[in-house]
């Protein structure tokens, strides 16, 4: 249990560094690639856990986030600006932080310790799942057949997304095409 | 630009290692009710099956295959969503949406067991791994089209 603990805020660590780095590198590139680098830790973070499903789920989310944000910032040329740093922004961050940070040292004692959550949500899924739809991968269970109507708004959710997505690209795609051969038009 | 896609190397790996990649989506996707995985997962491993087609061979390689292309995977897309919903509205026999008490359940531990489970998974499969792709193919027509003028007019739409 102390191995896990261990490893657990070392790579809290890792992910804290890589969005540092990725918000203050100034190649785009390179910002992509260490975003991807705190998802595969996460990733690591959940199979920790003991959340297979969520762990294989992320990692092939952040191989596809990559290839996607690589292929985008690939023509785009122009790399990322460094917003100058004025001291009223710099003391406009700090108190908020200072804020947050008072408020969460408060609020996080009365929070149930680490991996030990209140299992009440959960417990009448875990005695009655197996009788109710008799499969065994009780994740699977809960999102298809418990919470279904939840997994059907995320189905919608990633349609719209991709609806939209075509639109877009593919409004910019016959511009394009038009511009290129206007004799066809 | 003598050939399309990337070098002979990444295309042999490619025809080598697609089809394993595209078995683990399915193998994910079909028992998603056992083993840990699900539609969501197991599409996005079928997605990226198909992307590395795409990266490898180039948009050349999309253009010969009309279902692999921008109109068919936004038509599986639709298909997958539209199984889903019809899943759920099938349950209305039953008592209500997506209940599931329409089909048996089956033994535990089995590959036909957990009612609708097994389809959902399916219907979500192939909604995910079909918009995830038309996206990045929607993506690579907006890239190549400028220097790549097609013979025939594409449909309105």
């Amino acid at each position: 249990m102390q191995d896990v603990t261990v490893m657990l805020y070392s790579l809290i660590g890792f992910m804290i560094i890589g969005s540092i780095v990725a918000i203050e590198t100034r190649d785009l590139l390179s910002s992509v690639i260490c975003v991807g680098a705190v998802g595969f830790a996460l990733s690591v973070i959940n199979l920790l856990l003991g959340a297979p499903d969520l762990a294989l789920t992320l990692v092939v989310v952040e191989v596809l986030t990559l290839v996607v944000l690589i292929r985008a910032i690939r023509t785009r040329r122009d790399t990322y600006h460094a917003t100058s740093r004025d001291t009223l922004a710099i003391g406009v961050v700090v108190a908020g932080l200072c804020f947050v940070f008072t408020v969460a040292y408060f609020l996080l004692d009365k929070l149930p310790a680490f991996g030990k959550p209140l299992m009440l949500m959960s417990e009448p899924y875990l005695r009655s799942g197996l009788e109710s739809n008799s499969a065994v991968n009780y994740v699977t269970s809960i999102l298809l057949d418990f919470r279904a109507y939840d997994t059907l708004g995320e189905a919608t959710v990633i349609f719209t997304a991709i609806v939209g997505a075509y639109a877009v690209l593919r409004k910019v795609g016959r511009k394009r095409e038009a511009a290129g051969n206007e004799s066809d038009r | 630009m003598k050939q399309p896609g990337m070098s002979l190397i990444v295309k042999t790996v490619t025809r080598l290692i697609t089809g394993f990649i595209m078995i683990f989506g399915l193998y994910l996707v079909i028992y998603g009710h056992i083993t840990p995985g699900g539609g969501f997962s197991g599409g996005v491993v079928i997605s990226l099956a198909l992307i590395l087609t795409l990266l490898a061979f180039g948009k050349e390689f999309i253009d010969a295959h009309a279902l692999i292309g921008d109109n068919g995977m936004e038509a599986v897309d639709v298909f997958g969503a539209f199984a889903f919903l019809v899943i759920a509205l099938l349950g209305y026999f039953a008592g209500a949406f997506f209940s599931n008490r329409i089909i048996g359940h089956g033994e535990p531990f089995h590959l036909f067991s957990g009612g609708i489970i097994p389809f959902c998974n399916l219907a979500i499969g192939l909604k995910v791994g079909a918009c995830l792709f038309g996206v990045l193919v929607a993506l690579a027509v907006f890239h190549t089209q400028r220097r790549h003028d097609p013979s025939e007019p594409r449909e309105e739409g």
